[in-house]
Order: C-alpha cells, then structure tokens, then sequence
C-alpha cells in the first residue's frame, strides 16, 4: 500500500487544484500512466503516476485544491488485495454512459449460455452477450459537438468530463462553457473549476512575477557573455538536413541544447539546485527550455535527460514540447525539476540576453539570434554566422571561473556538431 | 408641397404571388420586345394558374403564344428562339410535365454553350409550377427543383417572396444562359405588400428572412413560410431561429449558408422534396464541409415522406414538411437547453 501525493510541479508551487481523475478504484495503473489532471495557476498539468499498482481509493474530490505533498490517492500493489467482490464498483458506468447500460452488459457477459433447449445450435446468445461487454468494455467515444471540441480546446476543458445536454446527450458548447466558469456555489470555497485561459494566463503571469522577484531578490546573479563562431555548425546542418527527410530536420537550438547539455555535465555548479544554503549538484541534466506562450506568458517545461539524446531526439522532443506548451497539455513529468535552463530568442530575437534564474536552479544559458559578423580568424577578417551566448549564474554556487569555463565548453562543442 | 411629397417613402400596395408574376411579365414585354411568353393555355385561357390573364389582349397574340401540349416540342422551340436571337419566356404548366422537355433542356440548353466552344448562348427562362399541398395527387404534386439543381449550366430559381416574384424574371432574362423558375403552387394566391415600384431583383445570393441566434432554419420556395411560422412558434418558447431564404437553388449561395451557421451554430433544412438524393442535403453537405467545427448539433433536416404524393387531405398534410415538424426537429437541435 502506498500513497500518491499532490506533486511538486515547479518550485514555485504550493499547492494545486485536482481538476479532474483519470483513473477509479480498482483501476491498475503503471508507472507513467497519466492518473490526474492539476491546475497548478500556471497550466492544467497530466500529472503521472510513479509506480505500478491498483488504485485502491481516492481521497480527494475532483475541484479541490490542496497543498503540494498531500494524499490524492492510495494505491495497492498490483494482486495482493484481490478487489471486494462488488460488482456495482467494477461496472461503475462513467459519467458520460447511460446510467444502467454498463451493467446490464457485464449481467449479460456473466449470464451462462441458456442450455440448448431445442434441436437448434445454442450459438446465438453467447456471442451476443460477448459482444455487448466487449462494447461497454472498450472506451465510449465521447459525443460531443465539433463546436466543443473546438472551444473545449481553447478553454483546456476535457469534454470527457462533461454531462453533455446536446441532442443524444452530446457535449455541447453551453455544457463546456459552464464547465470552463467557476461554479457559482464554489466561489466561497478554495474548490475551482479550470479557469478559463485568460484567468489561467493572468495567474501564470502572477506565478512568474513571484519566481522572479524571489531571484532577483535571493540569488546573486553573475553574468557571462561570449560570441561563438557557428559557421562550422550551420554548415554540417545544411548538408545534414539536404539529406534528411523534411519532418527529421534539424534546427540550430537543438545543437544550441545539445551543447548545453554536455557542457552541464561536466559542470555541477551550473546543474543543480541551491537548497537550504548549500549547492546540490544534480546526477543528470534536465533543461527547461523557455517557450514563449501566443497569448503572452512564458513557460519552462523540461527536456528530461537531454544529455543522453542525440540531436534528433532534442530536436523531435523539443517540436512536440513546444506544441503541448502553447496548447497548454503538458505533462507533471515536463515541469519543475529541470536542473538548468536555456533561453534562445531564436531568428526574430535580440542579440543577447541576459537572463534571471529560475529559482532553485542556479545558471540560465541564454542565446541571441544567430547573425553574420566581422570575425576575425588567424589574422584575417571575415563573416560568419555568430550567436552571442551568455550565462546567468548564482554566485552563491560557482564564481566567474567556472562560468567561463563552462561557456568555453559550449564554444568547443558547437565546434564538432557531427558529435552532437 | 411636391418637394415633400418626393420625398415620401414609396406607395405599397396590396397584391397577390400571382399579381406580383403578372407585373412582371408585362414590365418584361414592355421594357424588351425580344421578350415573348409561350406554353400551354397561357394566351386565351390566361394560364393554368391565371398568372397571364389580360396579357394576350393587351400583347397580342404574336407575343403570347398558346403551344401543343407537347413540352418537348416548345421547350424546343424556346431554345430556338433563344439561340435566334429572342428572349423566350416558356412556360411549363407543372414541374411533372417538364420531365418530357428533360432532353431539351439537359442536353440542348444547359449544354449548347459548351459544346458550340462558347459560340451559342441560350438565353431562355423556363417557369413552371411545382410542389404540393392542393391534393393534386402523385403525378402532379413533386418537387423536383433539385434534381434541376444537380444540372450544370442552368440556373433554379425559387421565388418565395412577392419582391421575389416581382422582381426574379427580368434579372432572369437579362442572364445569358437557360434559367429555371420554380413557382410553388400554394403560392399563387398569397396576398401581401409590397412597394408599388418594386423591381428586379438579384439571383445570386441566399436571403436573411428573420434573424436569430439558436438555430439557423434554411427553407425556400413553398417551405419559406412554414419555416418563418415555425419560428414564430420557436421564440414564443425562447428560442430565436433565424431563417434563411436559399431563393437560388443553383448556384446555391454557400458563403451566406455558412455564414448563418457560424452565427447560431445548428442547422435545420426544410425542403419539400424527397430525403434522398435532395437539395437538402447537398445543403448539408456543404454546411459539414465548410462549417464542420461551428456545430453545437448534428445537422437536421424536415423533408417530405417518401411517397408518392397521397391525394386524402390529411395523408397529404402528413406527408408534407409543416410548422409543428420544423419546430419540434429545431427543439430536438438544441437538445436539453431548449
């Protein structure tokens, strides 16, 4: 028997609004089932489960917000209580069927095949009754209008959730606006249902506002800045990407990140936390990449291990974490514990910038807009494509030494792209 | 005093469907002399449904021409006409008998343009009676307006309105191709107002008959006015249909279909013709092809049973597209919110 607790899904987090379960008693889950949606102010987050088992109760209601660290759930290892002989529980129709349906197919499945009573085959009622628990058995499509999908979306609503009041009880655009406005009867109490994306956007401003007056208050920043030639890179990706299918190609941030990310490994006092007045140094390199929302906001998932990926997989990893972060489903697993953080302006951005930590981490990397200048090389002058880099980092945890170093680690590594 | 009086809103008079057609063709025959009237009964006995009546008299009988009971012949002949120069106006008693001018009017006028390369325009309008309601029985009751609809190279008009009535037929005869005109025969003896100095009338586009913002009804012809009473009968309840008048079947004027289908996100086509195969549900098709994520419901639609038209009174009210149908299928649209 074990606990699943309300997770930690940024450092800034204190506590979270359980907007809806995915799983009920009874279900077995595995490790990285998604089990719970969170609102955590900054974003509707799937949060995953971390072990395997069955859950065996749920102890917080959908719409209540509880501190970070409590129970939301018990879980039992998979076989060691067999389930209570409650076949109402097993059958429990979700909200979305008609009540009834469900178990009238689980009777029908558990009914035995009548005894032949006749001369004929007794082949018909068997398959049927199959076939009837086989349907209710398998995941209902939810009926819901196109209109609310569409809205459904934009709201971060799950339509799954919904009672739909449409025509045949599809989820309509009323039902999933109601949903998306906090009841009435619950504004007195800490229950909430998913805000609706400006409220959520105005929180998640608030939510960095408080990240980043608590670093600039605690943590005494250093800066670092140093331009780096990527005339070579550019030019191994230009003949990389002439051979590569359109979908696979590659795009200049994911060396920028691969070269981050092998450089934090060599550097502890850039890669890690500063927690209760001490450096720790984390055991692998998870970075948060700043992705700019549409509508304004900025948001850091994590790209978990990029040391151990090749540039492709940062490069797939970092397209589909992009999407999710601007679509607003990302997972509890893309946000919190990323262990340094990059911010690249990319084509349209400035120069340089100079970039506040996301407290506890201790560094940010930053990258300008990659653009030709004067470089000057064994005594000749030229152009080359050139991105200034810099480093933001806690003076608590390492000094300008090791900051250079460690930009000077990016530099060689964005020297030898084929090995990234 | 007479600066005043110019500018007073102009004079409405009190007429009838058929009033409104009979203007219509005699500003016609007024403002072009190519312009000439032909078909069964339409010169000494005034047409089937009296809409020339008065004009052999005042037009002559070179203009207005009694024909054969033979559609094929002076479909036909219309279409030579056209082609010489004229600007025909035939007239086809009803619909079902227009099924024995079918040829001429697929294979001769729809297609001439295309087959001389651009070099034989027939600019020929055909009017003729449809629908049914007059317990006129199976062979004299369809609606086959949308099967003419299917036929590039026409255009199907469906006058609802009195201005429409009026003000259709020149616009149509100023076109330079073949233009049907479907005339509902529970039409003929509507009465209304309309502006003393109405006039044409465009043929392009779909008409907002009553705005609204739950459900968008798409009627015309004959369901025009069932569709406007259902939603009489929907905002008594709370519920604001709007209603869209299609007037010309082809081209069917799409954008303003979708349009109205983005304001009240539900659609509900009245057509009087047969389910399968009909003008409603290429109306549909097209309201799911371009308007697919504004749907708060299934499209629906109320169209006529398919059967041959009963003639007992009642079995044909049954049988028909009627305001408590239109109003009970827009209720089950809106679902549990209605």
């Amino acid at each position: 028997m074990s606990e699943f607790r309300m997770p930690s899904l940024g450092a800034d987090m204190e506590a979270g609004t359980l907007v809806e379960w995915r799983v009920r008693p009874g279900d077995a889950v595995r490790r990285g089932d998604i089990v719970a949606l969170v609102d955590t102010d900054k974003a509707v987050i799937e949060v995953e489960i971390w072990e395997d088992g069955v859950v065996d109760e749920l102890l917080v209601a959908a719409g209540q917000k509880v501190p970070v660290g409590t129970p939301l759930a018990r879980l039992r290892a998979a076989g060691a209580t067999p389930p209570p002989p409650a076949p109402a529980a097993v059958a429990a129709p979700r909200p979305t069927e008609k009540p009834g349906a469900a178990p009238r197919a689980a009777e029908a499945a558990a009914a035995p095949p009548a005894p032949p009573a006749s001369a004929q085959p007794p082949v018909a009622p068997a398959p049927i009754a199959v076939e009837a628990a086989a349907a209710a058995a398998a995941t209902r499509r939810v009926h819901a209008t196109p209109l609310a999908r569409r809205i459904a979306e934009s709201l971060g609503v799950d339509v799954a959730a919904l009672e739909g009041t449409g025509p045949g009880g599809a989820v309509t655009r009323a039902d999933v606006e109601r949903a998306a406005s906090p009841p009435r009867a619950a504004v007195a109490s800490a229950a909430l249902a998913p805000p609706a994306a400006e409220l959520r956007a105005a929180r998640a401003r608030q939510a960095m506002a408080a990240a980043m007056a608590r670093s600039k208050r605690e943590i005494p920043h250093y800066y670092l800045t140093t331009r780096i030639d990527l005339a070579h890179a550019l030019a191994w990706l230009a003949a990389e990407n002439a051979r590569r299918a359109l979908a696979d190609r590659l795009l200049p941030a994911a060396l920028l990140l691969r070269a981050v990310a092998l450089a934090a490994r060599e550097a502890p006092e850039m890669n890690g936390f500063f927690v209760d007045g001490t450096l720790r140094p984390a055991a692998c390199v998870h970075l948060g990449v700043g992705v700019s929302l549409r509508q304004g906001g900025l948001v850091a998932p994590t790209l978990r291990d990029a040391d151990t990926k090749n540039a492709s997989v940062v490069m797939r990893e970092l397209t589909d974490l992009v999407a999710r972060t601007r679509a607003g489903v990302l997972r509890s697993s893309e946000l919190g514990d990323a262990t340094l953080t990059v911010t690249n302006l990319g084509d349209q951005g400035a120069e340089s910038v100079h970039g506040v930590i996301y407290p506890p981490q201790v560094a940010l990397v930053g990258f300008g807009r990659i653009a030709e200048q004067p470089w000057a090389h064994d005594g000749f002058l030229g152009v080359r494509p050139v991105v200034v880099a810099t480093l933001a980092a806690d003076h608590r945890a390492s000094d300008g030494h090791r900051g250079s170093r460690f930009l000077a680690a990016v530099d060689r590594l964005l020297q030898t792209p084929e090995k990234l | 005093m007479s600066e005043t009086q110019r500018s007073d809103p102009p004079a409405r008079i009190r007429q009838s469907y058929r009033d409104a057609l009979r203007e219509a063709h005699r500003d016609a025959l007024r403002r072009d002399e190519r312009v000439f009237l032909m078909g069964e009964d339409v010169g000494r006995y005034g047409g089937c449904f009296a809409v020339s009546r008065g004009l052999l008299d005042e037009f002559g009988p070179e203009r207005i021409r009694d024909t054969p009971l033979s559609e094929s012949a002076f479909v036909g002949a219309g279409i030579g006409a056209a082609l010489g120069g004229m600007r025909p106006i035939v007239e086809i008693m009803t619909v079902n008998f227009s099924l024995l001018a079918l040829d001429q009017i697929v294979n001769n006028a729809a297609s001439l343009l295309h087959m001389s390369g651009g070099q034989l325009a027939v600019p020929l309008v055909i009017r003729m009676t449809t629908g049914a309601g007059r317990q006129l029985a199976a062979q004299h009751s369809h609606s086959l307006e949308g099967w003419y609809a299917h036929i590039p190279g026409i255009k199907v008009l469906a006058p609802a309105t009195l201005e429409d009535a009026r003000g259709m037929l020149w616009t149509a005869l100023e076109d330079p191709d073949p233009v049907l005109i479907f005339e509902h025969g529970a039409l003929y003896g509507v009465e209304g107002e309309i502006a003393a100095d109405a006039g044409p009338v465009p043929i392009d586009r779909a008409a907002l008959r009553r705005p609204g913002r739950d459900v968008s009804l798409f009627a015309y012809g004959g369901t025009l006015g069932k569709a406007l009473a259902a939603a009489d009968a929907l905002a008594a309840e709370g519920v604001e249909a709007e209603v869209i008048d299609l007037r010309t079947l082809r081209p069917l004027d799409t954008a303003t279909i979708l349009e109205s289908v983005a304001r009240t996100h539900r659609a509900l086509v009245v057509d009087e013709g047969w389910r399968s195969g009909s003008l409603a549900a290429e109306v549909i098709a097209r309201i799911v092809e371009g308007a697919f994520y504004e749907l708060d419901a299934p499209p629906a639609r109320v169209c006529s049973a398919e059967v041959p038209m009963p003639y007992a009174k009642h079995l044909e009210d049954a049988a028909l597209p009627q305001a408590p149908r239109i109003v009970d299928a827009a209720r089950r649209l809106l679902g549990d919110a209605a």
